[in-house]
This record gives C-alpha cells, sequence and structure tokens, in this order.
C-alpha cells in the first residue's frame, strides 16, 4: 500500500521540473485559486479539520484547530498575521529545503489560502539564514507571485488583499520556536516569549498571529482542491494524510520522499532508501523524529508506524519526520553528546533551567562519552536532565534533556561499559 | 475578584492578580530573582515556580500567571521542592560563590534564597564560567562572573530610566550583560540598578569594600539634593555615613534614587567646617567658638539683619534665624539665593498640585522652562510613564532629551503666550492637562504666564489641579511657608545694605554684591559662602541633625540624626541660639522640642507629616508677559551643592560623564 504518483501533493520535490510559476501551473498550483477562496473562511478550516492534517513543524497540533483560534474579526482595528516558519534548523531535518527551493508555489499558494482563512492580512515567511540559494529562489518566486496578481492587492481576483513578505533569519535554532519567531521578525533578540499570552491573542506587533510550519501551509491547497476525504484516506487515524519523511544516517540510499503516514519504519526504508547499510541486523539505533526526540532502538522500531502515536507509544516522537538512521558502527554516546553540544550552543539563555542545564549536560555528556565518569553519575544526568525538562520557557530544554534520558533507558549498559573499562585503564596505569 | 486556594487555604485576590500575588497575599513566600513589583514580568530566573491545578503536569511559573477562578495552589509540595532546587542548583552551579569578597554578601537575594531553598551541595564539578568585566563607569563596579542573568537591570534601564543602555548579549552560557559599546551608564538614574541586583554583580563601586550591611547603624533620612524629597535610608558607621539608599514611598520616590542624592555621601566627610573661623585683616583664621560668638556680641547690628537660607537647610534652622531676626526686629529674610523674585503671596501658585504621584495620569503636559532630568531625576520616570499612557508632551525652553517622546516648542519663555494652534487645541481637549513650570521660567517671569495658561485650559477641575511649580532646592517650600521671601527677592536685600548678613549654608549667592556688610555663615562645608564670610560657624550637614524638610509638592517630611557633626560643628539651632545670647536677644526656645513646638504653632502644617494645605489658586494676573530665552539653573547635574561639589565621586562623574574626561584607573 505504498503512496501512488496521483497521490503526492510534492510532485516536485526533487527539482526534476524548474520552480518557477508557468512550471508551477502546469502541476496545478494557482488552479483557480479563486474558486478556493470563494468557498468562505468558515468552509476552508472545516475542510481542514475533516482532513486531519496535524501540524508538520514537531508537535502535531491540529492546524484546522489552530486556525480556527484566530479572532474572526478584529473587534480593536488590530490586522491578524500569519507567519510561516520556514526556519528549518533541528538536525535531520530539511523536508521545508526541498519545498522551498522546488516548489515555492505550492507555499505561497497555501499562504493565501491559510491567510484567508484566519482573516490575516499578510504572511511572514522566516526563513532559515543559512538557506541562500533557497531564499533567491523564494524572495523570486513571491516577486512571480505579485507581478501575476496572485498575491498583493486583490490577490487571485478574490477581492482579498494579501501581501507574502519573506524574512531571512540569522542562523539562531532557537527562531524556529514560534514566539522566538515572533521576537525576531520584530527585530528583537530571539528569545522565547512567555505564554500566556497565546500568539492568536498577541503575537507579531501585538496582534493575533499564527505560526505554521511550511509543509502544514503548502499542503492545504491541494487538501482543499482534493478534498479533506481524498486526505484522510492516508494514515491511521488520528494520524491522517501524506508527509514528507527525510531519511538519513546509515542507510543506502537517504531521500527526502512523501509517503503516506504509519507507514511501518521497514517498508519505508526498504522501499525508499535502499535498506540500512550492512543489512537489518547492522541497525542500532533510531531517531525517528529529528534530534530533539529520543533515539528508539532498533528491536522496537522495525515495525513500528511512522505516525505521531506510533512513536509516542515507543517513548519517542514523530517530530518533523527526519529519521535518522544508525547502525552498529555509531559511537551513540558520542552522537548523542553531539547533539547535546548543538543544544547548548543554541540555547538563547534566557531562562535558568536551559541556560545553565544544557552546558552542563554536554559536559557530563563528553566525559561519559570517553568513559571519564562515575557510575553513580548517570543518575546524576538523569536527574539534572529532569530538572530541565518542563522547567523552561519554552520547548528546547525539554528538547536537550530528551535524547539523553532516551540515551540512558535504552544504552545505559553501554555507558556503564565505558567507565568500567576506563577505570580499569586507569588502574593499570597506576 | 478571582476565589482560589494556596496551600489547602481559600482566599479572594483582586482580579489581574498573579499567582505569585495571591500567593503572597496568603502569607506565602515565593523565592524570585527575575521579578521586580515596578518591572516587568520577565519569567526567565524560574525560581517562583508552584504547582497550579488545573494546568499541564508540570511546575509553572508563578510570576507570569494570572490567577484564575478555582486554582488549586500548591507552594509546599514535593515538586516545588524539587523544583526550587534544582533551578537554584543551576543558579549556583557558575556562580563563583565568592560571598567572602562580595559586597552584596549579607544582602544578597541569592546568598538567602540558596540558604532556604538550595540544597547542601552542589553536584556540579565541571569547570565554571567566567564573565570579563564590563565598564558602566564610576558608579557601578561589575563582577559580571556573579551575574544570574535576570535582565532586571535591563528593564529598568528600558523601561523606568527610558534609555537604552543596558543589554544582553550572546546566548546560552555565554549570554552576557552588559552596556552596549561598553560606555558607561550615563543616565542620571543609573545607579539604581545596584539596588536591583540580586547578586553581587552590580556593585556601587564608591562603596565598594567600605563596610559589610551588618555593620552598619540604619536611619530615616530625606534627601536633599533636589526639592523631590527622596526618602533614604542613612546607613552609618560610627561617626561616618558610609551609603545612602532609598527607602519605598510611592507618593515620592517609588523605590528609586537619583546618582546625585546617593553618592553626594562622601562629600560629608570632606572640605567639612570643623571649627569656627573669623576673618582677621581679611584673612580667615581658626577660633574657638567663645571667641566666635564674643566677636558676633561686637557687631551691634540693631534691626539692620537680614537671613540668606541655602538649598539644603531644614525648617527647624530657618525658623530658629528666622526668631533670631524678628527679636533683632527685622524680617529681612531671603533663600532665593540666585535672585527669582516671584510672587509668593499664594503658595500654591508655586507649588507642584497634581503631586509627583498624579502626574501619571496627566494627558498633556507642558514643561515650561525645566530640564527635569537634571533638576527632578525622580519627576522624569513619572512624566515618562504618563506619555507611555498616552499623554502628549511639550517642552520650552533650551532642548534636552527626554526619555519620552516630547514635543519642543522654542526657547524664550514668552512660547506660552502665543501657543501654535495645534498645541492649543490639544490642551483644550486634554482631560487632565497640566503644566509643569521650572526655575528656568520664573527667572523670566514665567509665573504669571503660566497662570494665565492654567486659566485658559481650566488645569483646576473636579478632582484635579494641574498647575505644577517644580523648585530644585530641597530647602525652598519650607522657607516660603516660613517668610523666607522678599518681594524683590535677594535684590531688596542687597538694597537694603543690612549690617549683618546671616548666611545658613547659602553657597549659591554673589557675596559680591554684600561687601559691606557683616557675613555670619553657618554651614558645613567650606565653598562659597565659607570664603565670603568674616565669621564662620561651623554646622551641621542633613545627615547629623533632625529636621523637618518639605518638598515641591508641599509634603513636609521628617529627617532624622544619623551621625554627629564633627569637630566642633554643631547643630544649626544651637548656634543660632547662642548668638541670640550673643547679640543680647531672646528667642524663645532653649531645646529643639521647644524650638520645633514654637514653629509649629506658628506654622501649623510643619506638624502634619504630608501634603501641607495651599488653598486655591490666584486668578492670574490682567496681563501675563512671559519673556527671554530660558536658562536652566542646573549647569552640571553633579554638583548642584556645597556636599556634591566636595564629593570625589560626583567630581569623577562630572568629569567623565559630564565633560568627557578619560580617568586612567589605577592598576589594581
Amino acid at each position: 500500500m505504498a503512496l501512488l504518483d496521483r497521490d503526492r501533493i510534492f510532485t516536485n520535490v526533487y527539482g526534476y521540473q524548474p520552480w518557477n510559476l508557468s512550471a508551477a501551473r502546469a502541476r496545478g498550483d494557482w488552479d483557480n485559486t479563486k474558486a478556493l477562496l470563494e468557498r468562505g473562511r468558515d468552509a476552508i478550516i472545516q475542510e481542514m479539520k475533516d482532513s486531519g492534517l496535524r501540524g508538520r513543524g514537531g508537535a502535531g497540533f491540529p492546524t484546522g484547530m489552530k486556525w480556527s483560534f484566530m479572532p474572526k474579526e478584529s473587534k480593536d482595528g488590530r490586522p491578524s498575521f500569519l507567519v510561516i516558519n520556514a526556519d528549518e534548523s533541528e538536525p535531520g531535518s530539511c523536508k521545508d529545503r526541498e519545498i522551498i527551493r522546488h516548489d515555492p508555489h505550492k507555499l505561497i499558494e497555501g499562504a493565501l489560502v491559510a491567510g484567508f482563512a484566519m482573516g490575516a492580512r499578510a504572511a511572514y515567511i522566516y526563513i532559515r539564514g543559512e538557506y541562500i540559494r533557497e531564499a533567491e529562489t523564494l524572495f523570486a518566486a513571491v516577486a512571480e507571485a505579485y507581478d501575476a496578481g496572485l498575491v498583493g492587492r486583490n490577490a487571485c481576483g478574490s477581492g482579498y488583499d494579501f501581501d507574502v513578505f519573506v524574512h531571512r533569519g540569522a542562523g539562531a535554532y532557537i527562531c524556529g520556536e514560534e514566539t522566538a519567531m515572533i521576537e525576531s521578525l520584530e527585530g528583537k533578540k530571539g528569545q522565547p516569549r512567555l505564554k500566556p499570552p497565546f500568539p492568536a491573542g498577541a503575537g507579531l506587533y501585538g496582534c493575533p498571529t499564527t505560526v505554521n510550519n511550511v509543509e502544514s501551509i503548502a499542503v492545504a491547497p491541494t487538501i482543499l482542491r482534493r478534498g479533506a476525504a481524498w486526505f484522510s484516506s492516508f494514515g491511521r487515524d488520528n494520524n491522517k494524510g501524506t508527509k514528507l519523511f527525510q531519511i538519513s544516517g546509515h542507510v543506502n540510499t537517504p531521500c527526502v520522499v512523501e509517503e503516506e503516514m504509519s507507514i511501518p519504519f521497514r517498508e519505508l526504508i526498504e522501499r525508499h532508501c535502499g535498506g540500512i547499510r550492512g543489512g537489518w541486523d547492522n541497525l542500532l539505533a533510531v531517531i525517528p523524529g529529528g534530534s530533539s526526540v529520543p533515539l528508539v532502538p532498533a528491536a522496537e522500531i522495525l515495525d513500528a508506524p511512522m505516525d505521531f502515536d506510533g512513536l509516542r507509544a515507543l517513548g519517542s516522537g514523530l517530530g518533523t519526520a527526519a529519521v535518522i538512521v544508525m547502525d552498529k558502527s555509531t559511537d551513540i554516546v558520542r552522537a548523542i553528546a553531539r547533539l547535546s553540544y548543538f543544544y547548548k550552543h543554541e540555547s538563547c539563555g534566557q531562562c535558568t533551567p536551559c541556560r545553565e542545564g544544557t552546558g552542563w549536560m554536554w559536559r557530563v555528556m563528553e566525559r561519559l562519552r570517553t568513559g571519564d565518569a562515575d557510575v553513580s553519575e548517570i543518575d546524576m544526568l538523569q536527574q539534572v536532565t529532569k530538572q530541565v525538562e518542563g522547567h523552561t520557557i519554552c520547548a528546547l530544554g525539554d528538547a536537550a534533556a530528551w535524547p539523553i534520558q532516551g540515551l540512558i533507558r535504552h544504552f545505559r549498559p553501554e555507558i556503564e561499559r565505558r567507565i568500567a573499562e576506563n577505570g580499569a585503564l586507569r588502574e593499570a596505569a597506576e | 475578584m478571582p476565589k482560589l486556594k494556596v496551600d489547602g487555604v481559600e482566599i479572594e485576590v483582586p482580579a489581574g492578580a498573579t499567582v505569585l500575588q495571591a500567593c503572597e497575599l496568603a502569607g506565602k513566600e515565593i523565592p524570585r530573582f527575575c521579578y521586580h513589583e515596578r518591572l516587568s514580568i520577565a519569567g526567565n530566573c524560574r525560581m517562583c515556580l508552584v504547582e497550579v491545578k488545573p494546568g499541564p503536569p508540570k511546575p509553572q511559573a508563578s510570576c507570569a500567571l494570572p490567577a484564575a477562578e478555582g486554582q488549586d495552589i500548591r507552594t509546599d509540595s514535593e515538586m516545588v521542592k524539587k523544583a526550587r532546587e534544582g533551578v537554584m542548583e543551576f543558579l549556583l552551579i557558575n556562580h563563583p560563590l565568592d560571598c567572602p569578597i562580595c559586597d552584596q554578601g549579607g544582602e544578597c537575594d541569592l546568598q538567602d534564597q540558596s540558604v532556604a531553598y538550595g540544597r547542601g551541595g552542589s553536584r556540579y564539578h565541571e569547570e565554571k564560567r567566567a564573565v570579563t568585566q564590563k565598564t558602566m563607569g564610576p558608579l557601578i563596579k561589575t563582577i559580571m562572573t556573579r551575574c544570574i542573568h535576570c535582565t532586571r537591570c535591563v528593564r529598568f534601564s528600558e523601561e523606568v530610566a527610558g534609555v537604552d543602555e543596558i543589554g544582553a548579549l550572546y546566548r546560552g552560557e555565554g549570554m552576557q550583560i552588559t552596556t552596549y559599546l561598553e560606555q558607561a551608564a550615563k543616565h542620571e538614574l543609573s545607579a539604581n540598578v545596584i539596588d536591583l541586583c540580586p547578586v553581587g554583580a552590580l556593585t556601587s563601586r564608591p562603596y565598594a569594600f567600605e563596610a559589610r550591611p551588618w555593620e552598619l547603624k540604619k536611619t530615616l533620612g530625606i534627601d536633599v539634593s533636589d526639592a523631590v524629597g527622596a526618602n533614604i535610608r542613612i546607613d552609618s558607621r560610627g561617626r561616618e555615613v558610609m551609603r545612602v539608599l532609598p527607602r519605598v514611598n510611592d507618593d515620592v520616590n517609588e523605590e528609586w534614587l537619583a546618582d546625585r542624592g546617593r553618592y553626594l555621601v562622601d562629600g560629608l566627610t570632606r572640605r567639612r567646617l570643623d571649627k569656627p573661623w573669623l576673618r582677621v585683616d581679611g584673612k580667615l583664621q581658626a577660633a574657638g567658638w567663645a571667641e566666635a560668638l564674643a566677636a558676633i556680641g561686637t557687631i551691634n547690628p540693631g534691626s539692620s539683619v537680614a537671613v540668606i537660607a541655602g538649598d539644603l537647610v531644614d525648617a527647624e534652622t530657618m525658623f530658629a534665624a528666622k526668631s533670631l531676626a524678628r527679636a533683632l526686629g527685622s524680617s529681612m529674610l531671603e533663600g532665593r539665593q540666585t535672585g527669582l523674585a516671584y510672587d509668593t503671596s499664594n503658595l500654591a501658585a508655586v507649588a507642584f498640585n497634581t503631586t509627583l504621584a498624579g502626574i501619571e495620569d496627566a494627558d498633556a503636559i507642558l514643561i515650561y522652562g525645566s530640564h527635569v532630568r537634571d533638576e527632578a531625576p525622580l519627576l522624569n520616570p513619572r512624566i515618562r510613564k504618563a506619555v507611555r499612557k498616552g499623554a502628549k508632551a511639550y517642552i520650552i525652553g533650551p532642548a534636552w532629551e527626554p526619555t519620552y517622546a516630547a514635543t519642543h516648542l522654542g526657547d524664550d519663555a514668552g512660547v506660552i503666550d502665543g501657543l501654535p494652534e495645534a498645541v492649543a487645541s490639544v490642551f483644550a481637549n486634554a482631560a487632565r492637562p497640566a503644566i509643569i513650570i521650572g526655575g528656568g521660567a520664573l527667572a523670566k517671569g514665567g509665573l504669571s504666564s503660566g497662570l494665565a495658561f492654567a486659566e485658559r485650559f481650566n488645569l483646576v477641575r473636579e478632582g484635579w489641579n494641574g498647575f505644577n511649580v517644580l523648585h530644585f532646592a530641597a530647602a525652598r517650600m519650607a522657607g516660603l511657608m516660613l517668610g523666607y521671601a522678599q518681594k524683590g527677592g535677594i535684590g531688596d536685600i542687597v538694597a537694603a545694605a543690612p549690617k549683618l548678613v546671616i548666611s545658613l549654608g547659602a553657597d549659591e549667592v554673589d557675596w559680591t554684591r554684600f561687601a559691606g556688610s557683616m557675613i555670619v555663615h553657618i554651614g558645613h562645608h567650606g565653598d562659597k559662602a565659607a570664603h565670603a564670610a568674616d565669621v564662620i560657624l561651623p554646622g551641621a550637614a542633613f545627615t547629623e541633625k533632625d529636621g523637618t524638610y518639605v518638598n515641591t509638592e508641599g509634603r513636609v517630611q521628617y529627617g532624622e540624626k544619623a551621625v554627629f557633626a564633627p569637630g566642633d560643628a554643631r547643630e544649626d539651632w544651637t548656634i543660632l541660639r547662642a548668638m541670640a545670647d550673643a547679640l543680647g536677644v531672646a528667642v524663645g526656645f532653649d531645646s529643639f522640642a521647644e524650638l520645633r513646638a514654637a514653629m509649629i504653632a506658628e506654622v501649623p502644617a510643619f506638624g502634619v507629616e504630608g501634603l501641607a494645605d495651599y488653598g486655591a489658586l490666584p486668578a492670574a494676573a490682567a496681563e501675563a508677559g512671559a519673556s527671554g530665552v530660558i536658562g536652566y539653573p542646573v549647569k552640571d547635574r553633579y554638583l548642584t551643592n556645597a556636599i556634591s561639589r566636595a564629593s570625589p565621586t560626583l567630581q569623577r562623574c562630572s568629569a567623565e560623564l559630564i565633560h568627557g574626561d578619560i580617568q586612567a584607573e589605577a592598576a589594581e
């Protein structure tokens, strides 16, 4: 039951065709968008709710419901805004990049449709600073859309005024957090805000704002064209639709591929990645959703359905569906230590547990890597991760804690072995 | 009024309260570092975590969470205890723990809270972070390794002072609080960040390593560096005042203090007059008290006596001098040393009637001839609050840099009589219009124009009096209440050419105009008046005597004696009492209590702490006519009186921050 080509939303994800407007139109984008808008705001939001689309940025919040939180009309004259999160910085994730460089019009059309549905005055696309060529493409695509009258005043002849702005980030992972992104858009230091108030009440410039992932927005026009029933025919209950999976690491052919949700892990790898390097017995562990979710050991992941609930049952998560595959040649402790360094480096420094805790965790991880530690420090590290998790303003603290918790849960014997070996070595030397 | 439970006890809290405030109302102490009542909520220290149901199954930052109906808040659960221990441990892992050499020791939030909420020891055995020193000017000493990144100083600078000077650079562990480009904090309220800093990262540079808080005697006083009358706490050890800190008084200074008032204390031990001096053959010679008083006894002035009061004196001193002059048959009293001669027949017309706190409610403010940041640094944040709430502000007088949006209308005092149409309509349509008249405008006849402005725009209305005069001298309002004002100002006294002039610390007077008079100076610093005096009688500074002060609002406040005056110096009233004997007259008091009672009998308002009632504003004169380019009285924000001119700290501030001198730091 593989996804058929006719059911793919992202038909140019590999860039075999040009990204420009005429090619995008040939693929069906911008096809009578006016008619989509004429269905009305409530109908669009209802269709999205019916489709069962859950946010593709990692948290998996139902997209239609998120849109419905926006005020129906402005009571105090404040405009509403749509912010599109293209600050794809999670290690392992690379789907938004493919969408932006090969299919940018899907995103821009989605921005119009979503913006219209939530009554937004404009969309701000916040693109990751390192995506230089991608940003160039996006700027050009937005210009094309303006020139063709698809966005801007009287977008697509619908009578609705809608602007699309592209804003380039400066390379901070934390700016992918929705409120930090809003701060950054406002020109401030990218630090997450306290919630409440939530962005739907007071977001960008204090106005009602929805922040959505690129993929969530880009799939919206196709869902509206083909219907919620079509989209929800893929995947298990509560995990509907198709999804861009990004498989990296020790598979034979790493790739970004659109598949239906809930596809078993083994099938995903066999069908698209040419299997695990060295065969299935060589699989050590998988990080199934980008660097911030706990890893899953080989035995547990093999037949697990790749979706939000299936991976959550394994104590991990789907995240952005950035599947990092590690075979037995991997120094697993070192891999997680490297992730700890990443979170230490990217912590914004605003709140105490994350600022101080990420550095501490990384330093202990570095010693566990070489075994230069005491066995009791494993439990201490576990406690420190628990002191960070859930005590911070944003989820970066959680994201820093989870990979380590996953490591300790599944690979404690490996850590203990290193400590014992190192101890024996030291004794021998003395 | 939501009803909720704190640790099982049901209470009702005001609408809009936070969970932290609700817990405090219930009598539960919530530890905190970043939260401060007068600053915006940052929620970043995570120390105030509590357990709240309903809500996510993790602890919540109580400072940022609105209290809501039916919440069940626990501050004593295992989850809360662990959360606090965890945060405390994180705060301490990169803190140097150098309490024995830290000036904050003994009054450090981090110290206190780690004892109360921390775990016994640390499990952190990695290397600690160190942060390079930052330059924040001559007042603020930085040891940024101690910083816990609560951002109170950042928020104070941005929100209260209105100056974007301090901010955070870098991120994560590398985050550093600094002044941008490492420039000195230059604004007039900069040292308040020292009080705000919950740890020893920002400490007082002049006070560094001087004393420990438990050695200090704390005395309640009133700041005399301007007419706001900020409430202060004088910390002294032995005979020396070590430092001055603000006290909380929401009506006057909230909990801030201007740098000038905070750092003039080291002037109290320098250039002091500690023995009497007599001018013999044109040269001052040290003398004893008996000698000096005998010399005064030979003057025989008759009723040709004048008293000129300085800016720093208390009401009792002025009343004692007034009694002496009266006993000699004179009423030549003046306190406006620089020659101001505005009409003082109605004190309501020379008071700050909206009150300092009330100006926050104004919706249109005309600042007329006042450099508010120099003349009343603590008023400026209040005006800023009003502007942030939507008030329009206008300035007449030479341009200065306000910390809020204000339109500059011109330098000439006459501008007020012909306001542009747009400005006039703003005041005409304002619900609570206000004017603030400063000394610069008073000197150009601005009082009558101000009264005309008040009448034209109906500044006095139901529940609102928007007419304000902003004085600069701490002694001014008390002096005016005691009649220290001649019709023609000090010029009248010059014209009368009195035989004896008594100076009560009058260091701003042009004494060359009294060349023919015998000048007896009662003062505490060897400043301008001492150079001109024929007899110098050493008196007490504001920290060395009990006294009554009235601020520009007409608020009567009492300061207490913290230390003894140095050397042979005496409290001023005793000197005047002795002079009465020397001159052979009776003044009717033999003790401070008798003096104060006599003063209150004459001016009952002095007997009641709080705002004096000056009655209604007078009608405007038929013709108002202010003219001339306004000049501000304060030429150097830091060196405004005899004490501050003697203070090495403020001299250095003046040199570095105003005149741009770079003083080489001695290698430490």
